[in-house]
């Protein structure tokens, strides 16, 4: 549906996104993470044909989006960074626009906008001017210009900006459900956003495509993820750890001190290919050989926090290193 | 075809929509009636002249739209960017030209509109005497017209810039030059150049044309230059659009 290979984009000596390439199908939410300034919405304006690349192509449904721009609009939804809207505008005004551009008429206008309408809970301001709403209205309005004709693909630059927090978790439920037969892309810098709609993840940083997997994936990458903290009754210390780093499959063993007569330990899996062994079944059957009474087990997930932590403060690590040109332009 | 003339009418028609949703159709009006009707009566002592014609009329509009006809052109590309929504209209299925096109026409409707308000002068003069309607319904149509090549100007300047107190004065600065590049203080300038250069700058002046279509004279070859200059201008906006999208 979406395809995005080696988009570059430089605006005069910056290079703002630097040989992305990912596609999106079918049935798809895929989260566009990074810092601020990563490139996130430089990304998106390429694969919108707002903006053209400097190198590199972008093709939505087999249309190349700068040889062949209509057709490639045509089934995309975009939701621009800031939600732009016609300020003197009522919502009314302003969604039958959208659908007359769309070419949509008659009654078929009218249930595409009262479809959207209802979808983005927005009958309370429709004869309102766009300039006189609150922010989460304004935002709502340019997210149901997004989906109103309901596109097969959308774009949303971070979707479930200026919402309070109920809003936010509609606007997340029906992103979720829409990407069941949608290609989605949307970016946000929010991680919970990603676990509550996102199907796969791509991590960019300062231009670079970083990391690329289901946030499943992505968890596992966290330094953290599957290592088991359990709390031993009657062993010392010392015999714990010493029996522990024995097993195959541990790396190291942390002693975290002692909580209610139980001696807390936190045992860290080798990784192999990146992925960190399961060390569960193996520590619960040493322990049941030697009699170990414990209280407390827990493998941690890993935390997509540290993921992005991570990847990106690695990257501008490497970044100050090799002298890149430096982002100074707001 | 029938898609693109439909694209054009969806845009054009918000657009022209627009202008009444805001002061400023009302004020630009206003003060078009207004200063038309001073200059006219005030400053041309159009009863003195005991003459049942329009001409001191049409004189003072090229002037006028001078600065009037920026102040309408100048928001249009510029304001798309400051706002953002320029991002919504160049990702729609529709192309950059059919909306250059588009909100240029709205423009236009709208200058012909505040135009088509001038109507009780026609009432006066046929009142007072008898004129030559067919000269003043070709002095109309030159005043259009101007006020479309203007217009284009004005189009190309906001394209150029989000700032509309720049593109507003770049604008009259373009349209001053095609007032008075015909003009012998402007030609003087070039007196150096050869005589083909001399020619050239002076055959970009509006006055001519203008002047033929105040006389009731409609020549093609005057249509020709009006539709060049906005060709031109609205196929520069085009370059400039499409150039600086993101910017
Ligand atoms: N029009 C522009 N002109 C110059 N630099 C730009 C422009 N747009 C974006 N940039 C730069 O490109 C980089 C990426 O920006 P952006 O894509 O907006 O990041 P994000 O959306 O991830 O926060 C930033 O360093 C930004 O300053
Ligand atoms: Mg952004």
């Amino acid at each position: 549906m979406i395809e995005a290979l080696n988009l570059v984009k430089w605006f005069g000596p910056i290079l703002a996104v630097n040989d992305v390439t990912f596609t999106v199908e079918r049935g798809e939410v895929l989260g566009f993470l990074g810092p601020n300034g990563a490139g996130k919405s430089t990304t998106m304006r390429m694969i919108t044909g707002f903006l053209p690349p400097s190198s590199g192509t972008v093709r939505i449904d087999g249309h190349d989006v700068v040889d062949d721009p209509i057709p490639a609009r045509e089934n995309v939804g975009y939701l621009p960074e800031n939600a732009p809207g016609y300020p003197e505008m009522t919502v009314t005004g302003f969604l039958n626009f959208v659908a007359e551009v769309h070419g949509l008429g008659g009654q078929d206008k009218r249930d595409a906008v009262g479809r959207v309408v209802e979808m983005c809970h927005l009958r309370p301001v429709l004869h309102q001017p766009i300039d006189t709403l609150s922010k989460g209205y304004r935002h709502r309005t340019c997210f149901a210009q997004s989906i109103l004709p309901d596109p097969p693909i959308l774009v949303l630059d971070e979707p479930t900006d200026g919402l309070d927090p109920n809003q936010k978790r509609e606007v997340r439920d029906l992103i979720r459900e829409m990407g069941k037969e949608k290609a989605i892309i949307l970016s946000t810098h929010i991680l919970e956003e990603v676990d509550a709609v996102c199907s796969r993840v791509i991590i960019i940083d300062n231009g670079q495509l970083v990391c690329n997997g289901t946030p499943d994936e992505l968890r596992k990458r966290a330094p953290g993820a599957g290592s088991v903290t359990v709390g031993i009754y009657d062993h010392k210390a010392g015999e714990i750890k010493d029996v522990f780093s024995g097993l195959k499959g541990v790396k190291r063993v942390d002693v975290l001190g002692e909580h209610n007569g139980a001696v807390q330990v936190k045992v860290y899996p080798v990784r192999q290919d990146g992925n960190p062994l399961e060390l569960g079944p193996v520590l619960a059957n040493v322990m049941k050989e030697r009699g170990m009474v414990f209280g407390e087990f827990h493998t941690e997930k890993g935390r997509l926090e540290e993921v992005f932590y991570d990847v990106t403060r690695a990257e501008q690590e490497v970044a100050s290193d090799t002298e890149k040109v430096s982002n100074n332009v707001g | 075809m029938e898609r693109r003339c439909r694209n054009v009418w969806t845009i054009a028609k918000r657009e022209l929509a627009g202008y009444f949703m805001s002061p400023v159709a009302y004020v630009f009006i206003i003060i078009f009636l207004v200063l038309s009707g001073f200059f006219t009566f005030m400053v041309s002592d159009f009863f003195a002249t005991n003459e049942a014609s329009l001409a001191p009329f049409f004189f003072w509009h090229q002037w006028l739209y001078l600065f009037l006809v920026p102040a309408i052109g100048m928001r249009l590309w510029s304001e798309e960017r400051r706002s953002g929504t320029i991002e919504l209209l160049l990702t729609m299925p529709i192309t950059a030209g059919q909306a250059i096109i588009a909100k240029f026409l709205a423009a236009w409707v709208f200058l012909g509109l505040a135009l088509i308000l001038t109507f009780p002068m026609v009432i006066t003069v046929n009142f007072l005497g008898n004129p030559d309607n067919g000269v003043i319904a070709a002095g109309y149509l030159g005043s259009f017209l101007t006020a479309g090549a203007y217009l284009s100007l004005s189009s190309l300047t906001s394209a150029m810039t989000r700032n509309q107190v720049v593109s507003f004065i770049t604008a009259v600065v373009l349209c001053m030059f095609l007032l008075l590049a015909g003009w012998p203080p402007v030609t003087n300038m070039v007196t150096w150049a050869p005589y083909w250069v001399i020619d050239t700058v002076a055959g970009v002046s509006v006055v001519p044309h203008y002047d033929a279509l105040q006389r009731g004279v409609i020549a093609i070859r005057d249509l020709v230059y009006f539709a060049s200059v906005m060709g031109f201008a609205l196929f520069a906006t085009g370059v400039i659009v499409h150039s600086r999208r993101g910017a």
